[in-house]
């Protein structure tokens, strides 16, 4: 537990990424890792880029993630994966929902949404899962899973207890909603293979 | 039992466990959440106050009359409040006071970069810096304690990684919530010069006080490790250098107005080479070399922007850091208004005009973002109206190319008395009053346009029209946003008459209403991209059908585009689809 880990939840404002932090971050403190996490709420959140870090380990001291050190990057739509790519350290995981969210710019002809993204993803990063985590939700029941798709798949590369998260999932989700996210999970936990 | 809270929900929790009876604040990220966590604690009087001095004067009053009592806003808030507060620490208070400023490194959301540690020292107040959760609680019950032990206004100072970044709080059993009897006590809290001047000398005094308990307050301490290296450092700060240089000596500074000089020499004296770590102003720095010590700070890291765990290893150990791979070329995901704005409509028609738009604070400052691009000023709370004014002074003429465009929350802070200025002044203006009847920027805060308050309950509802014609305005036209044409006509009239206008458009906050419209579909679309003129997140052009496309999951059906269409290529779910 020495080490600390540090993973990136990247996305869309309003596609679900803090249910997903408070699963991970519920998960790390029953495991008896101290935690840290830190979102920026505000302009961003109409439709812009968002990002929520979560670090656990023994004593983490700073609630920031920096270039370079993120052990996961769990990116809920394609083109925030490929914005936040850097932060991945060399042997890090990045896991890809394939799900396109325009933004405003490419809406309004101003840019381009880029098309090599999957392409170049995998060239750089050896560690790199991308499923379409979206048909797998709406698979389990509603498109709204996506988050909890993905914090399956992040479950086969960490090394918590499968039980941790069965724990998480119905401390966080409520309780009409379980059963559907715990068949989400598990989409995701078969859907995690490395390409 | 330990739970993760970010800053703002430990400083609530806080409010709760340490007798805090009344609580005010006026929205502002990243201090919002404060208040909205003190609401869910029934046992605390908490309300939203129009702007940051009318909260300040809450607290002030609460605290005179014997309740503990907290108000919080972000950093430039504080600049609205500064009136009272500076006075307020010649007065002292009876229960507790404590002034919560979240400022904003990085500016993340926020239009300066202020550091309101000046605010303390200038204001002559202590001054306490959290540097994570625990601390955050912890300080209320100190600030509290600080407060009422030197009849003092206190500032509780965090920042946005601070207030919005989690860590675990141990949560303990409140004390005991009461409130003294009120005293009267003119000689000190009626601020006539002759009462001020008595008062100007116990400020001094309490400084002084205070400069000996900063010696010994337990928040401020060294850790000795490493002598050759010592750092001063305090607020987030601390976890910077904690992480990227484990072996060095620290000086950690909760309590930082006044700074103690005498422990400051000590940690001086221990250690070879001696750096403050600091966000923004060389604040504890100025200090330090004030008392001839040798230091290095600002020469190594810049006054502005945030600090990070890699820049305080790379600047002072010289590690060389990590290679990291390049940054991909991305287009950029800038916030935007959102599907179902009902106010959108109006900043293309502004757009449209090409008029001058003497903008505010708010959603609507996006306006000011392409496609839509409608805002040639952006200044603080409240100067759409007042900046207008002026810039007709200047040149008389501009009166019929110029509005003022302002939020209902934003005008009930700041904006009454611009309009008052206007009339009274005979400014031939017009003011646009975006009216969503909700602070929404910020979360959907209630203000007194809403109909609720935040303890839930219900309240009345300020008259907008009314409050116009009773500080002059003759010319008061509602109007519905959604109406385009409409909306164009009335701006026209508006700007050209010759005298003070004001149009109000009334709708409220899409994310809000319970909407049951359906998505909007294309049929027919001859590709001239009016539509995309809008800036609307649910319409997009495809390249290779030459059409406009509606998302289904985003389109709230609203019909805005209807209006800019010119061949009836939008339609509403359910018309005609042949």
């Amino acid at each position: 537990m020495s080490k600390i880990i540090n993973v990136l939840l990247v996305g869309v404002g309003g596609q679900g990424t803090i249910l997903a932090s408070k699963i991970l971050t519920h998960v790390a403190i029953a495991q008896g890792y101290e935690v840290k996490m830190s979102e920026i709420h505000g302009m961003a959140q109409r439709g812009g880029s968002v990002v929520t870090q979560v670090r656990m380990g023994k004593d983490v001291y700073s609630p920031v993630i920096e270039p370079g050190e993120a052990d996961f990057i769990v990116a809920f739509e394609q083109l925030e994966a490929y914005r936040w790519a850097h932060f991945l350290k060399n042997d890090g995981v990045l896991i890809a929902n394939t799900q396109k969210i325009a933004p405003l710019p490419v809406l309004i002809g101003a840019a381009t949404y880029p098309e090599k993204i999957l392409a170049d993803l995998k060239e750089r990063i050896e560690r790199f899962i991308e499923l379409d985590g979206l048909k797998l939700a709406i698979e389990a029941g509603n498109a709204k899973a996506t988050n909890v798709v993905l914090m399956g798949v992040l479950s086969k590369f960490m090394q918590f207890p499968e039980n941790s998260w069965q724990d998480a999932l119905s401390a966080k989700v409520p309780a009409k909603l379980l059963e559907l996210n715990k068949k989400a999970f598990s989409l995701g936990v078969d859907g995690a293979k490395i390409r | 039992m330990k739970t993760l809270m970010t800053g703002n929900e430990a400083i609530a929790r806080g409010v709760y466990e340490y007798g805090v009876s009344v609580a005010a604040a006026y929205p502002g990220t990243p201090s919002t959440e404060i208040l909205e966590n003190i609401a869910k604690y029934p046992e605390v009087y908490s309300q939203w106050s129009p702007n940051e001095k009318v909260a300040m004067e809450v607290g002030i009053g609460a605290a005179i009359a014997g309740a503990r009592s907290i108000v919080a806003m972000k950093m430039v808030g504080v600049n609205v409040a500064a009136d009272p507060l500076f006075t307020v620490a010649y007065t002292g208070v009876r229960a507790g006071l404590v002034l919560i400023s979240a400022d904003d490194p990085g500016m993340h959301s926020s239009q300066n970069e202020q550091d309101n540690r000046l605010y303390a020292a200038f204001a002559k107040i202590p001054l306490l810096e959290p540097s994570n959760s625990q601390e955050a609680k912890d300080m209320v019950d100190l600030a509290m304690e600080i407060s009422e032990a030197f009849d003092t206004p206190v500032m509780l100072r965090i920042t946005t990684r601070i207030a919005h970044s989690q860590s675990l709080v141990d949560l303990k059993d409140p004390l005991e919530r009461e409130v003294k009897t009120y005293e009267r006590n003119p000689r000190k809290y009626v601020m006539l010069p002759g009462n001020g001047r008595a008062r100007r000398l116990v400020v001094e005094e309490r400084m002084q006080k205070l400069a000996d308990y900063s010696e010994t307050v337990a928040v401020n301490y060294m850790e000795l490790k490493d002598q050759s290296i010592g750092i001063i450092t305090s607020g987030i700060s601390y976890q910077y250098v904690k992480e990227a240089l484990p072996t060095a000596s620290i000086l950690k500074l909760g309590f930082t107005n006044p700074l103690p000089s005498g422990l400051i020499k000590e940690f001086a004296a221990k250690v070879g080479k001696l750096y403050v770590v600091e966000e923004l102003e060389p604040y504890i720095e100025s200090e330090v070399r004030r008392l001839g010590i040798s230091v290095v700070g600002k020469e190594l890291f810049p006054p502005y922007g945030e600090l990070s765990v890699r820049m305080v290893a790379e600047k002072i150990s010289g590690q060389p850091g990590i290679t990291v791979a390049p940054a991909f070329e991305t287009p950029i995901r800038p916030p935007v208004m959102c599907p179902g704005c009902p106010h959108r409509g109006m900043f293309y028609t502004l757009k449209q005009l090409k008029l001058v738009v003497s903008g505010d604070i708010g959603c609507y400052t996006l306006g000011a973002m392409a496609p839509l691009e409608a805002m040639d000023t952006t200044i603080c709370m409240g100067a759409s109206i007042s900046a207008g004014l002026g810039m007709i002074k200047a040149h008389p003429e501009m009166a019929e190319n110029l509005v003022a465009v302002i939020g209902d929350s934003t005008f009930l802070h700041s904006g009454i008395t611009g309009l008052m200025d206007v009339v009274y002044n005979g400014g031939n203006l017009t003011t646009i009053i975006l009216d969503n009847s909700i602070t929404a920027m910020t979360g959907h805060q209630d203000n007194p346009s809403t109909g609720k308050n935040l303890m839930g309950q219900t309240a009345p509802q300020v008259d907008f029209a009314a409050l116009c014609k009773a500080l002059g305005v003759k010319r008061v036209t509602e109007v519905d946003p959604f109406d385009l044409a409409t909306v164009r006509e009335v701006i026209k009239t508006e700007v050209a008459a010759s005298e003070p206008s004001v149009i109000i458009a009334r709708r409220p906050c899409a994310l809000i209403i319970k909407n049951t419209e359906k998505p909007l579909y294309v049929q027919d679309c001859t590709g001239c991209k009016m539509c995309i003129k809008l800036g609307c997140p649910a319409l997009s052009f495809d390249q290779e059908s030459k059409t406009a496309q509606v998302d289904q999951a985003l389109c709230t059906g609203c019909g805005l585009c209807i209006n800019v269409c010119k061949f009836n290529a939008l339609r509403k779910a359910g018309e005609d689809n042949v």
